[in-house]
């Protein structure tokens, strides 16, 4: 936590520049492994292979950026995951998704009252429970994409005692894409057109004070009380 | 047999284009009864196919190698196998059985990689393949092998370049005991029929004919003395497309692209009905008189 600072310009910063670049290697090897797993998917979607090089390269490649996107899965686990832990606090907050979900929050106009109307219910950490949930479903669709994929990778090498791998894999690795599809189309309309200066901030990893305070109150208390020590 | 046109019955991914012609169903028929394991079908297979020559390894037996490899789509198996009380070995010509209803054309994810002609020979089109190894995970026999030079698999053809100008496999004509024959599959099956009633006459009561109904019958029939068991002879007792790969070409399948669409639509729709949340500071005092200078 000590890299959050707040920022000369006013705004805080939230994702520091290791964050971001971790995030974009995930973000832009998932969306190749989308598309060359769409076009193995069904053969409606082939033509993304034909795009992608042809099936033989789009086949030839897609382990290897699996191989990426399971790194940076892995390396934000290392940096996340003590920070996407679920909390009392999510439970209550998950009372009020639906209003999380109509934007409820915003009925008050009074901008004071609306944020303390809003955190009365939902205190939020520096992730809330849908964003914890997305990466928990990332990183355990991860890793079973993973596992699936190597072995679907080395089929010719598996022996025929071991066959059963191969149809555990040849199941799996579909149901898993899908799960984390899920997240993903969440995710990206979440970030782009729900929550807005949410790919900004993941872009230039700065938020404004008032979106954190909005949609991050207890995550910007404390970025607030820690440099207050620092100044002392 | 006559030449024939090969029209493509069914094809991985849906690349098929199936012919209007009656075509015969083709079958070959393996009599392991009457196999002395001379391999002279191996021996024809890589000749005819132009395969090299792999290096064999001695692991107790007389089979060439433990498995059927990227050059090697013939095996005879021999088979030492202890039953009554006695030592039976036997031997059995392996090689891809040509499913009605392939595994591995049903997985391939690769259009036209797979092809089923009319005359029920399965083959792979090396140029489509893309290497993925899905029709491993199909085949209940084992048979596709990849290969780590090229990265496309390759099985027995079921010699269609000769099939289709009307002449028998390779293996077919090499074989020196007539264990081996072609032909349309009702003839065959009749020739089979007759085998095992003269096995039965002899004491074989058990012998049958080896023509899975799981994969909707094979192209390669085989007559065992001991079809009770065919485990015995390497093969498996009730073959059928696997379970997984049904569940994933199927239901998986339609719920994953229901899903997938109903994410797009839903979030778009979400978005029609309840748009962005903003900040509640971006609402304050945003209006600007068109004139008149300071808000």
């Amino acid at each position: 936590m000590s890299t959050h600072r707040i920022l000369p310009s006013g705004g805080v910063l939230r994702y520091n520049l290791t964050e971001r670049v971790i995030h974009w290697l995930a973000g832009f090897s998932y969306i190749y492994l989308l598309l060359s797993g769409l076009a193995f998917w069904t053969p409606w979607m082939w033509w993304l292979a034909i795009f992608l090089g042809g099936g033989p390269v789009a086949r030839e490649v897609h382990p290897w950026i699996g191989l990426i996107f399971t790194f940076a899965v892995i390396y934000m686990y290392a940096m996340w995951a003590r920070d996407m832990r679920i909390t009392k606090q999510d439970l209550e907050w998950r009372e009020f998704i639906g209003e999380y979900v109509r934007n409820e929050e915003e009925q008050e106009r009074d901008p004071h009252k609306a944020i303390r109307g809003y955190q009365k219910f939902a205190p939020v950490d520096r992730f809330n429970y849908g964003q914890k949930y997305l990466f928990w479903v990332m990183f355990w669709g991860g890793l079973t994409l993973f596992a699936t994929g190597m072995v679907l990778w080395f089929s010719d090498y598996l022996p025929w005692s071991l066959h059963f791998l191969r149809l555990v894999s040849v199941l799996l690795h579909p149901i898993a894409f899908l799960v984390t599809l899920g997240g993903f189309i969440i995710h990206v309309y979440m970030g782009t057109a729900i929550v807005r200066g949410g790919i900004d901030s993941v872009i230039r990893g700065e938020v404004s004070m008032p979106w954190a305070r909005f949609h991050h109150r207890l995550w910007l208390d404390k970025v607030v009380a820690e440099e207050k020590t620092a100044e002392k | 047999m006559a030449s024939q046109v090969l029209e493509v019955k069914n094809a991985s991914a849906g690349a098929a284009s199936p012919g209007i012609r009656l075509t015969e169903p083709v079958a070959k028929l393996i009599d392991t009864s009457t196999c002395i394991g001379c391999k002279a079908c191996e021996v024809a297979c890589q000749e005819w196919n132009d395969l090299p020559a792999e290096t064999t390894v001695n692991f107790g037996t007389y089979q060439t190698l433990p498995e059927m490899t990227p050059h090697l789509w013939n095996l005879i198996r021999f088979n030492e196998v202890e039953m009554d009380g006695q030592l039976h070995w036997l031997m059995r010509k392996d090689q891809c059985m040509h499913c009605a209803e392939p595994g591995c054309l049903k997985a391939c994810p690769a259009p036209g990689a797979i092809v089923q002609y009319e005359n029920g020979i399965v083959d792979f089109q090396q140029e489509n393949c893309i290497g993925c190894g899905y029709c491993i995970a199909g085949c209940p026999f084992n048979v596709p092998k990849l290969s780590s030079q090229t990265k496309k698999v390759y099985k027995c053809t079921l010699c269609v370049d000769r099939v289709s100008v009307g002449l028998e496999p390779a293996c077919i004509k090499a074989c020196p005991t007539n264990c081996l024959s072609f032909g349309t599959k009702e003839n065959l099956l009749l020739k089979a029929q007759k085998r095992v009633d003269q096995l039965k006459a002899a004491g074989f009561n058990t012998a049958g004919i080896y023509d899975p109904p799981g994969v909707g019958g094979t192209g390669v029939v085989t007559v065992l003395a001991y079809a009770d068991k065919p485990e015995v002879y390497g093969l498996p007792l009730n073959p059928r497309i696997p379970l997984a790969l049904w569940l994933w070409k199927a239901p998986l399948k339609w719920i994953g692209n229901l899903a997938i669409l109903g994410g797009i639509v839903g979030t778009f729709l979400h978005y029609l009905r309840y748009g962005p949340k903003r900040v509640p500071e971006d609402k304050k005092d945003t209006h600007v008189p068109a004139t008149g200078g300071q808000p």
